[in-house]
């Protein structure tokens, strides 16, 4: 069909179905835990988001994936308002979290972001022990009242985060001490003790090294059970590793989202066959 | 010929050694056929011709200027007839600085004898003689200068190379001058706080508690003693810097917490450039600000309330220096904490705290190394600052903790003291030395934690 239509003739052209930048593929899901619609997000005039809408369900894991500059990030930090604290940063659209929009004004923003945390790319704990970057969080929102309330959350988080062994013996020491893949387990640790209900990862793999990579993945796959993860990765292979869903962004639109099988194996859309296929990226 | 005028004609000479230079290397281009046969660029053998010529012939000319005085005086002194080199050494000196005030058109202590008259005029001529060897040195050294390095140029001379070395060379002497002057501070400092402690022991200097430095002009005159125990000047100068510490710590690392988490970018460029005019205001002017102001303010409240209030209370000097500090404070510490990386602030924001908390338990820790040392830093200024409390604190020595009375400060007593007519010899003049030395040894090891205070720390949380 590319052949037949010839660039006189623009105004009638029709955008061939693979080549059209709607979405393909279902955006909904049974039992959703966020439902987008229509987010779009600028900064200042430039737009980086362009009309998204995706559900994203309980209890999975969902990747984002896609090219450098994609909007990925920008989408993730949408969903728990991260984008608030950047200055020339505005969010239309719709995002539910238990039937409420969270960029409704009657929100408090803070309560949100205990409810969906956040996991960076680069490893970030706090100046402070290992026990007090556990508990911190916790103590400021009011979960914690005695000592042993503290201690036990410490213990359940650094075990669910896959930690508790490595350091139980110094939790006293300072965060920053520990190795690239323990500070991102603390990280994660830090960002369960609040008691989240989703957790966002932003690339949380991508300054490890490959033991410390397949340590993390194996952790998503046992927090799946208990939270709802929403994953963005650079690397397709740890996609497919971790996610049941995926979905694939390029320059801002969301191009096609499905179960992480097909896309891999059947994408429907030329431009995810590109990109998984190798072809750019 | 006068230095001034040499000194134009060595320039002029390095300028035209620089082109004679540069054409020679030009010509040389030419007839080996374009200028990337040679090492440096043509520009570089004018530059190198121009150094040698006037390098040397300049530091030929330094020396020559600082010793020139001393052997010109020396050889004077050697012709003087046999009872005036009999002299003890301080008519001598008298004698010499009369011959020399005589030379200039100055007037004379006593009466201008003819010997003086006569020592005069070879003093005159001994300087002519003098100049005049200088001068033809200056121009010869200059001269072969040029003509050695104009016959070396050639295609395979490394000028470019060269021309770093004299360079890095110069930036070396520069930065040694710094360095110099310092360690002439210092020594000329101990040097005199020595001939002090050689009169008054240094535990009366160290722990008395009376500071009242009089001393008598003649033996028997009232008031000759002189206490020099330096504890109430201390303890004035800590409770003023306190007092200024206590205004300037909390307000600026207010401010600065302000400026860099809650104004927006358009608010941070109005006040932050406001906060800066306060650090240049002068120090004179903050001090009759002070004096005319602030202390009378005080006291009319205070009689207001019945407390008895000194016009040159503390708390007047030290509201003010505290206001001058405030600068100080503030832009050190919001360097600081905009140098705390975004990633932190992130995490604490996505585990959901609000900004105080983030500030409260993330930021200030982090930051804390940096502002500590911005406090220290500002402590060691109040401490030093001197116009101000000239201004508007007493010349008393009380020891008190008391802010509403008067109180004077290390800095006071030593301009008093210095501005003062007391001969230069006496323990009340040295007492100055002696206090200025104790406040820089002061300052200086306050600078020295603060700064290793902050590296050694800083690394932990980076």
């Amino acid at each position: 069909m590319q052949e037949v239509l010839n660039k006189k003739n623009v105004e009638k052209r029709i955008l061939a179905p693979r080549e059209s930048r709607d979405t393909i593929g279902r955006i909904n899901v049974s039992n959703p835990r966020m439902i987008c619609r229509d987010v779009n997000v600028y900064y200042g005039d430039k737009q980086a988001i362009r009309n998204v809408s995706i559900d994203i369900g309980c209890n999975e894991v969902l990747a984002m994936i896609g090219p450098s500059g994609c909007g990925k990030s920008t989408f993730l930090r949408c969903l728990n308002r991260m984008n608030d604290t950047i200055d020339n940063c505005r969010v239309t659209g719709e995002i539910l979290f238990d039937d409420k929009d969270i960029y409704d004004s009657s929100i408090d923003v803070v309560p949100l972001r205990a409810q969906i945390g956040m996991v960076f790319q680069k490893p970030n704990p706090f100046p402070k022990t290992i026990y007090e970057n556990v508990a911190w969080a916790p103590r400021i929102h009011g979960i914690i009242e005695s000592k042993s309330d503290a201690d036990e959350i410490v213990e359940t988080s650094l075990q669910k985060a896959g930690l508790w062994g490595e350091v139980k013996d110094r939790l006293d020491q300072p965060g920053n001490g520990l190795s690239g893949g323990q500070q991102q387990r603390l990280c994660i640790a830090r960002a369960i003790a609040v008691s989240p209900e989703v957790i966002l990862m932003d690339e949380p793999c991508s300054a490890l090294d490959p033991i410390a990579t397949a340590k993390i993945e194996d952790l998503i796959e046992e927090l799946r059970t208990q939270y709802t993860i929403a994953i963005v990765t650079h690397s397709m292979q740890q996609a497919s590793r971790v996610s049941q869903r995926t979905a694939f962004f390029h320059l801002g639109d969301l191009i096609e989202v499905g179960a992480t099988e097909a896309i891999f194996t059947k994408p429907s859309h030329q431009l995810t066959e590109d990109y998984i296929t190798g072809r750019y990226g | 010929m006068s230095p001034l005028l040499l000194f134009l004609l060595l320039l002029l000479l390095s300028v035209t050694g620089f082109f004679i230079g540069r054409r020679k290397a030009v010509s040389l281009a030419k007839k080996a056929g374009g200028t990337s046969r040679l090492h440096s660029l043509p520009v570089y053998y004018g530059t190198l011709t121009a150094f040698w010529c006037c390098l040397p012939a300049f530091f030929m000319f330094l020396i020559w200027l600082s010793f020139e005085q001393s052997i010109i005086t020396w050889l004077m002194v050697a012709d003087l007839p046999e009872q005036a080199r009999a002299l003890p050494p301080a008519r001598l000196n008298v004698l010499i600085s009369d011959i020399q005030g005589l030379v200039n058109g100055n007037i004379v202590s006593g009466e201008v004898t003819p010997l003086m008259r006569s020592a005069a005029e070879h003093y005159i001529s001994l300087k002519g003689i003098g100049q005049m060897i200088t001068s033809v040195m200056v121009l010869v050294v200059a001269i072969a200068g040029m003509l050695m390095v104009h016959r070396q140029i050639k295609p395979e001379l490394r000028a470019r190379n060269q021309v770093e070395k004299v360079v890095m060379g110069l930036l070396v002497v520069c930065s040694t001058i710094a360095i110099f002057t310092t360690v002439g501070i210092v020594l000329s400092i101990l040097y005199e706080a020595v001939r002090f402690f050689q009169q008054i022991p240094v535990t009366d200097f160290l722990f008395g508690l009376e500071w009242s430095p009089q001393m008598a002009i003649r033996e028997d005159q009232v008031g000759s003693s002189g206490a020099f125990g330096a504890v109430p000047v201390f303890a004035g100068t800590i409770l003023i810097s306190a007092i200024a510490m206590f205004i300037a710590a909390p307000i600026g690392l207010m401010s600065a917490i302000f400026l860099s988490e809650y104004a927006d970018r358009r608010l941070r460029s109005v006040v932050k450039p406001l906060l800066e005019i306060l650090a240049g205001v002068p120090t004179v002017v903050y001090g009759f600000f002070a004096a005319l102001v602030v202390a009378p303010l005080i006291r009319n409240s205070g009689a207001q309330f019945g407390i008895d209030v000194s016009s040159e209370s503390a708390l007047a000097a030290g509201l003010v220096m505290g206001v001058m500090i405030i600068p100080f404070v503030s832009s050190l510490s919001d360097d600081v904490i905009n140098a705390v990386p975004q990633s932190l602030r992130d995490g604490a924001y996505s585990v959901g705290a609000t900004r105080s908390e983030t500030i409260k338990d993330v930021l200030v820790p982090a930051a804390l190394p940096g502002i500590v040392g911005g406090l220290l830093l500002a402590v060691s200024r109040a401490i030093g600052e001197t116009m101000i409390v000239v201004m508007a604190a007493g010349l008393s020595a009380n020891l008190t903790a008391n802010p509403l009375q008067a109180v004077t400060t290390v800095t006071v007593q030593i301009v008093t003291l210095l501005v003062g007519d007391q001969e230069f010899d006496s323990p009340k003049t040295l007492a100055a030395f002696a206090l200025g030395l104790v406040l820089f040894i002061g300052t200086l090891l306050l600078n020295i934690i603060a700064l290793t205070f902050v590296r050694k720390y800083r690394e932990r949380y980076d």
